[in-house]
């Protein structure tokens, strides 16, 4: 293991400070948790949007914490979901009365330290409810598994029930709004590298110099498949076929596009796979609205992609192109 | 009989197997998860541990929800809600008391693995701890039921539970972060059934001692 730490158990309390010292303006800790909260939290007058997980998918999730999009993040060790207490920390950090929003992403594990938090948020009398992020497509949503991963898609979620939190609607159409979100984005994603959590000291799996795994998540877990690497275009339309037949995407259709990095691939790579992407999606005939390229939700160290497409009606896109400023996403 | 002086001792020494057995636990996890399940099970014994000490003179029910909410709240992941709600169910039945006879037993296990399978929505023969737990649970019942003494019980029980470990390389994974991989988990032991082995044989090697 090759990392620029200074001890694997202190990994996410020290990035943690890291993040509040470069970012005092947008975040402030909550003393004593891992928990990362609005430095002007909590937010009179609306709903909070709160997320968390795993740590390892910088920026995700602290990276969102700003005005338009989350209220709280709340961070695990890598890879593991956080507990109860640290995720009930976060919803009364981030409760101004309006309720909680959690966007929680659909393993077993957050499912259920996220459910844990909120029935004691419950029992201290507040608001919560909680949509559940399912949009890999490379699972099988079936009884044979515990369902669609919650893998970069989730980023739609933060920006557009952010959006919609920050201009004031109730849970209720917050939550109306996030499940539409959920219902319209499917991700696919592939890598060429493993990623090796700091603790562990291994990494999860190991690829051969000319080979790519496709269909994995965002832990280092494996993959659907392996095969001999292939070139950008080839790369882009197998994720894209995948998306494509998951998706009911007609002609004129409108279309948020995410290509994101899983931490060790270059722009360049991305802004490749795009130019292919975009090319698909013209091909058909289907409209981009618009394209966010970047490392959003990463995987530690792996290198590899994943794309995310958003099926967009006119509330969806009005609440995607409202302004947003956080440490990790801007816009006017 | 199982005193409260002895779920202190069962409890430490469940704090050293898992601690010894910290990288093989996340050597089997690395198989099929994300390769963190010894590390995440160690933090939480280790703190557990802790712990002991200043419930040492109490009764069995506040000893295992000590234990319970110090696993909720350190562990984390899907083992931290998981085993953190069997010890939790199994400390509402025996609340208040020291010293635990065969019946009591029973009702802790029952209740804790039905915690289980509320908390992971799971069911035997989906690759998790409950295809450790469940037949380890089933062993002692038909024991204790056929007149043989807890420890007999619990020996019987770890033979179920390595059984159990033995047959999650068998099967594939549909619950977990193993599901994802389809028929590539199968050939791989199961981290969580791993561990809930561990454990009951660790209770197995206290009482038989």
């Amino acid at each position: 293991m090759k990392k620029i730490i200074n001890n694997p158990e202190n990994v996410v309390n020290e990035m943690l400070e890291g993040i509040v010292k470069a970012h005092p303006e947008y975040v402030k800790r909550v003393e004593g948790f891992d928990v990362l909260v609005r430095a002007e939290g909590p937010v009179k007058g609306k709903v909070a949007l709160i997320s968390g997980g795993g740590s390892g998918h910088e920026p995700s999730h602290a990276g969102f914490v700003g005005k338009g999009m989350l209220d709280a993040a709340v961070a695990g060790e890598v890879f593991t979901s956080p507990t109860p207490t640290q995720v009930f920390e976060g919803i009364k950090a981030a409760d101004s009365g309006k309720g909680v929003l959690m966007v929680v992403k659909n393993y077993t594990g957050d499912i259920m330290n996220f459910e844990m938090a909120a029935e004691l948020a419950d029992a201290e009398g507040i608001k919560v409810d909680s949509i559940i992020v399912n949009d890999d497509v490379a699972v099988e949503d079936s009884t044979w598994t515990t369902g669609r991963r919650g893998v970069a898609g989730t980023i739609f979620v933060h920006k557009i029930a952010g959006a919609a939190a920050e201009k004031g609607l109730s849970l209720q159409e917050v939550k109306r709004i996030s499940e539409k979100v959920v219902k319209s984005v499917r991700t696919m994603g592939m890598s060429l590298t493993s990623c090796t959590v700091p603790a562990a000291g291994q990494p999860g799996f190991v690829l051969a110099d000319d080979e790519m795994e496709v269909g994995l998540g965002i832990h280092g877990e494996p993959g659907t498949h392996r095969t001999k690497i292939k070139s950008a275009l080839e790369i882009t339309k197998e994720l894209m076929d995948k998306i494509s037949a998951d998706i009911n995407l007609k002609e004129k259709d409108e279309v948020a596009v995410l290509i994101n990095g899983l931490g060790g691939t270059p722009l360049m790579e991305l802004y490749i796979a795009n130019n292919e992407a975009d090319k698909l999606l013209k091909e058909r005939g289907i409209i981009t609205h618009k394209t966010i390229i970047g490392n959003y939700m990463t995987a530690l160290e792996m290198a590899g992609y994943s794309i995310s497409l958003l099926l967009l009606d006119a509330e969806l896109k009005e609440l995607l192109d409202y302004k947003a400023d956080t440490p990790a996403f801007k816009q006017a | 009989m199982l005193t409260s002086d002895l779920l202190i001792e069962i409890l430490k020494n469940i704090t050293k197997v898992i601690e010894t057995n910290k990288q093989y636990l996340c050597d089997i996890d690395a198989a099929i998860g994300d390769g963190d399940h010894g590390f995440n099970m160690n933090k939480g014994f280790k703190a557990v541990a802790e712990k002991l000490d200043v419930v040492k003179d109490s009764d069995c029910g506040t000893i295992l929800k000590t234990t319970a909410m110090t696993l909720i709240s350190t562990v984390g992941g899907a083992a931290g809600p998981l085993y953190g709600t069997a010890f939790l169910k199994a400390a509402k039945v025996v609340d208040g008391k020291k010293d635990l006879d065969n019946e009591d037993i029973v009702k802790m296990f029952d209740e804790g693995i039905k915690g289980v399978i509320m908390r992971g929505k799971a069911e035997q023969g989906e690759k998790t701890m409950l295809d450790a737990l469940i037949p380890a649970f089933e062993e002692i019942k038909r024991a204790l039921d056929s007149g043989s003494s807890s420890p007999e019980a619990f020996i019987r029980a770890t033979k179920a539970a390595h059984d159990g470990v033995e047959y999650t390389k068998t099967i594939r994974a549909t619950k977990g972060r193993a599901s994802y991989l389809g028929d590539r988990s199968i050939g791989h032991q199961d981290a969580g059934a791993t561990s809930s082995y561990l454990i009951i044989k660790t209770i197995s090697d206290t009482i038989n001692k």
